[in-house]
This record gives structure tokens, C-alpha cells and sequence, in this order.
């Protein structure tokens, strides 16, 4: 393997190792849940995508081929991360929080998650859409 | 000089599952723990992708693939069944 391939991979491990421990760290230390969503939704990904570089340097050095697989991962995981913190962020909001505590958002706009109009759990006493209630226009004539 | 980084990056990520294991159990809530759940899994890509590295074969690539598609899964899912009592409406 030429040097630069070599130093790349060291250089891109010790990196990756770095950022993947801060993040597993933050998740176990900071104070509350949503502050917590911070530490691996970032920092874990970027340690993990460290990895990836570093594994596609290291099969390049080896054999000489560009391996399409490592760049699918990480296009995959850096996709996917924001979804998961999305969503673990409104498990916390709707299961947790109260509306009145939030801050105040914008005026006339609101909070988007909360003016959702279907059911949320522990919130689902609306009466249900029956299609024998809607008004069907005449078409005897 | 590579078996040093590896070394490395292997410890760090390995204690990395230990602190995630020590939130999962302790995690007051139903979001931490899916929190947890999901940076393990993060984990355990970033520990099949350095085993890849040291041995030398890309099997473990397509296996990474496969834990990426079903973490992912796993937690959205999860969400899902918290926030409206059911996954498939």
C-alpha cells in the first residue's frame, strides 16, 4: 500500500475513534433528553463516517478498485440520521411535554407537530369518518 | 502503523457500546431508550466496518448494508408504535 493511502487511514481511524467515543459519551452525560438527542445524531455519524472513509482509502490502497458499496452506506446513514432524531424528537414532545411549556414559536404559525390533525396516542377520542353521514348530491334526476 | 489505528478506533467504539448499554438500562424514558438503541446500532456498523479492515474482505460490507436498513427500521417503527398506537394503518 502506498504511504499516503496508509496515512489517510490512520488519520481518518483516529478521527473517527474520537468523535464516535464523544458522541456514546454525550448520550451517558448530558442533562436532559432533548440535549441528548444532540451528542449521537451528530457526532456518532461523523465517527462512523470517518470508519467508512477510512475503509474505502484502505480497499483502494489494497486492490486499486473503487468500492461503490462504502459510499451507499454512508449516503444511507447520513439519510437516515436526521429522520430517527425527527422522530424521537416528537416521541418526546407528544409523550412528554406540555404545549404551554414550550417556547412561544412565531406568531400565526404555531407548532406544526401539535396541530397535526390525526390521532396521536392517549388522544384518540375523535369520532370516526363514516361515508353514510356525508350529504350525496342528488342524481335521482 | 494501520494495527494501531485499528486498535484504537476498536477500543474507542467499544466503549462507546459499553456508555450506550449504560444509558439503555438506566434511560429514564421511552426516547432514550430508543435513542440508545439506535447509536448501538451506529456502534455495531462502525465495529463490522474496522473487523472488514482488519481482515482484509469486503463481506462485511453488505452485512453493515443489511444493520444499517434494519436500525433504521427498527427505530422509525418504534416512533411509530409510541406516537399513534399502531405501525401499518
Amino acid at each position: 500500500m502506498p504511504y499516503w493511502a496508509e496515512l489517510t487511514v490512520i488519520i481518518f481511524l483516529v478521527i473517527a475513534g474520537i468523535f464516535g467515543l464523544v458522541g456514546s459519551f454525550g448520550l451517558l452525560r448530558l442533562p436532559d433528553p432533548m440535549t441528548r438527542l444532540h451528542a449521537p445524531t451528530k457526532a456518532t455519524t461523523l465517527g462512523v463516517g470517518g470508519v467508512l472513509i477510512a475503509s474505502f482509502v484502505n480497499s483502494f490502497g489494497l486492490t486499486g478498485v473503487l468500492s461503490t458499496h462504502l459510499l451507499l452506506i454512508t449516503l444511507f446513514l447520513f439519510l437516515t440520521s436526521p429522520i430517527s432524531a425527527l422522530f424521537i424528537a416528537k416521541v418526546h414532545l407528544h409523550l412528554r411535554e406540555k404545549p404551554e411549556n414550550l417556547p412561544e414559536p412565531e406568531p400565526e404559525t404555531g407548532w406544526a407537530s401539535y396541530a397535526a390533525v390525526g390521532p396521536t396516542r392517549g388522544e384518540r377520542d375523535f369520532p370516526p369518518e363514516t361515508p353514510s353521514e356525508q350529504v350525496l348530491p342528488d342524481t335521482s334526476h | 502503523m494501520i494495527a494501531t489505528a485499528l486498535t484504537f478506533a476498536t477500543a474507542c467504539f467499544s466503549i462507546g457500546l459499553l456508555l450506550n448499554l449504560w444509558r439503555l438500562i438506566k434511560g429514564p424514558r421511552h426516547s432514550d431508550r430508543i435513542l440508545a438503541l439506535d447509536t448501538m446500532v451506529i456502534n455495531a456498523i462502525a465495529l463490522l466496518i474496522l473487523l472488514g479492515i482488519w481482515q482484509g474482505t469486503s463481506i462485511f460490507y453488505e452485512v453493515s448494508m443489511l444493520f444499517a436498513l434494519v436500525g433504521f427500521v427498527s427505530t422509525v417503527s418504534y416512533c411509530r408504535f409510541l406516537l399513534r398506537g399502531d405501525i401499518i394503518e
